[in-house]
């Protein structure tokens, strides 16, 4: 597993539960240290001990854990870029929700073995769409809930999400767009520097 | 034949920072992208070498002279603040219709969203300026962990080179750090001292109080000769009870001679652990290197282990020099060596 993904996972603990929690994570896990490198790969089993660990420390669901950890990295200041490149994808939120397609080219066009899953999005009526997650991360779809819904906030969209469970290999969430202006929304600038 | 103005229309979404200009130099049309970088000031109707300074080609200076390289690459920028500089592309109208220049950005992109406050809306569908700057920002963020993870690297390579240079009962330096700095001392011309120490009667601290004695009596031994030393030199354990000592620039005898006394004085007195008293003394030997010739780092260490011998012949608890006699198997007490032997006081019983 990417350095990168677990690195996001943690510190989306220490910046949300304190670094002492995070040890206590990372112990319960047996990982045999506190740090990861964000450029540097490890074990698949790893990163599963730690959310397994990490559901058990708070007593919550692995989706909703994995949830908020999709919200964290787009509406953190501490992961400010992520959301800026996210923004990039389109002017409005159904721009963005067509440049999901691209988002893992994207991802390795900037570090080349970062591997995400396949995402595909379908637009089954106006304003109705379906977004598959393809398998390489288990439970990934549960993270895009997290960052299509905070990223509807961002752009001040209105949406409705469903986590539609697995079918075939695919996670499916449905997008229900109820308006596209609801809210002001966060300011974008293209030229800005995340900091 | 289509008007100037639907020319313009189609224009707009195909590349909207074109300019159109008529045959007298004029510029008739521009898109809005470009209008955008000059909000105060409109264009049209301006001069097109009044607004852009031509920078390639260099010799041209007027619209005819443009009009002639048609079909070339442009570099250009704006006349007045600020600069930013453009490429560009002209291709003259047919009829003697003036010309169609189309610019961009270049390198200067980066530069020109965040001067202009340009949005995606700005670039046309096919522009790779949205991905551009995606890479850049995401190739950054990229670099960033890089360079953290780099610098924590570093940070770690030091800790485990001081560690692997460090003996850990001690925290002297260990046989490879001295090996080291007697290397290199010895290929920067540096002058010096080396001395050889052993501890006297240490063996019997260790055989009859046990090694947590002999642990402690080799820190209270290292103290000592870290406090007697100065910053610069270097006091190393090289073996269970064997010390190399190299004194940085120290080539006055008396002196040494000196150091050695006090060195093994202290030694002597007995150390504390526990109940018990641990008696120990010190052998010591010396080799001045004069930075000239061409010593090898082993040849100084088995003259200095030469004169650790004759001090020990002497009956311990004494310091010797090295003299060249002492290579022949001569006996080092019978030499010219310079030192005070306190074999009385020796054996600490």
């Amino acid at each position: 597993m990417h350095g990168l993904i677990n690195r996001a996972i943690q510190t989306f603990v220490c910046q949300t539960y304190g670094t002492d929690r995070w040890r206590q994570v990372t112990e319960a896990a047996g990982l045999g240290f506190a740090e990861f490198e964000a450029m540097l790969m490890y074990e698949e089993d790893q990163t599963r001990r730690v959310l397994e660990a990490l559901c058990a420390d708070l007593g919550h669901s692995r989706a909703g854990v994995l949830e908020d950890l999709g919200t964290y990295l787009v509406s953190n200041p501490h992961v400010e870029a992520l959301r800026r490149l996210l923004r990039f994808g389109g002017v409005t939120y159904v721009e963005f929700l067509h440049s999901l397609d691209d988002l893992p080219d994207r991802a390795r066009l900037a570090v080349d073995d970062l591997i995400l899953p396949k995402l595909e999005l379908r637009e089954q009526s106006p304003g109705q769409f379906s977004l598959s997650c393809g398998p390489g991360l288990p439970g990934f779809g549960w993270v895009m809930m997290g960052v299509l819904r905070t990223m509807a906030d961002d752009y001040g969209a209105l949406v409705l999400l469903e986590y539609q469970g697995m079918c075939q290999e695919f996670e499916v969430i449905t997008i229900t767009l109820i308006e596209t202006s609801f809210a002001e929304g966060r300011s974008f600038e293209l030229g800005a520097r995340a900091g | 034949m289509i008007s100037k103005d639907e020319l313009a229309d189609i224009l707009i979404p195909l590349c909207p920072m074109f300019v159109l200009v008529d045959a007298t130099g004029h510029i008739s049309r521009v898109g809005p992208t470009l209008q955008k970088l000059r909000p105060g000031r409109a264009m049209q109707g301006l001069r097109f070498l009044e607004l852009f300074e031509l920078t390639r080609p260099r010799m041209v200076t007027t619209f005819d002279g443009l009009l002639a390289v048609s079909g070339a690459k442009l570099h250009l920028r704006f006349c007045d603040q600020p600069h930013t500089v453009l490429k560009g592309a002209i291709v003259a109208l047919p009829e003697n219709g003036g010309a169609i220049v189309n610019l961009s950005f270049g390198i200067s992109v980066l530069d020109a969203v965040r001067d202009y406050a340009l949005n995606s809306a700005d670039f046309s569908a096919t522009d790779l300026t949205i991905e551009l700057l995606y890479l850049v920002e995401a190739k950054s963020a990229a670099m960033e962990a890089s360079r953290t993870l780099n610098l924590r690297l570093q940070r770690a390579m030091i800790a485990a080179e001081e560690q692997a240079f460090t003996d850990t009962l001690t925290g002297l330096k260990n046989r490879r750090a001295m090996d080291h700095v007697l290397g290199r001392m010895i290929s920067a011309g540096k002058a010096f001292a080396l001395m050889n120490l052993d501890l006297d009667y240490f063996k019997s601290v260790n055989d009859t109080l046990g090694h947590a004695a002999g642990d402690h009596v080799l820190q209270q031994a290292a103290r000592i000769m870290v406090e007697e030393t100065r910053d610069e030199d270097i006091v190393a354990r090289v073996g269970g009870d064997e010390f190399v000592l190299i004194f940085d620039r120290l080539l006055d005898q008396d002196m040494l001679g000196r150091i050695a006394d006090r060195l093994i004085k202290r030694l002597e007195v007995p150390i504390a652990f526990g109940d018990h008293t641990c008696r120990i003394s010190a052998s010591a030997g010396s080799v001045f290197w004069r930075a000239s010739g061409d010593p090898q780092a082993d040849q100084l260490l088995h003259e200095a282990d030469l004169a650790l011998y004759a001090a020990k012949h002497a009956g311990r608890a004494c310091h010797r020099f090295f003299h060249p006699d002492m290579r022949d198997g001569g006996r080092g007490g019978d030499g010219p060596a310079i030192g005070v032997c306190r074999v009385d006081r020796a054996t600490g019983s």
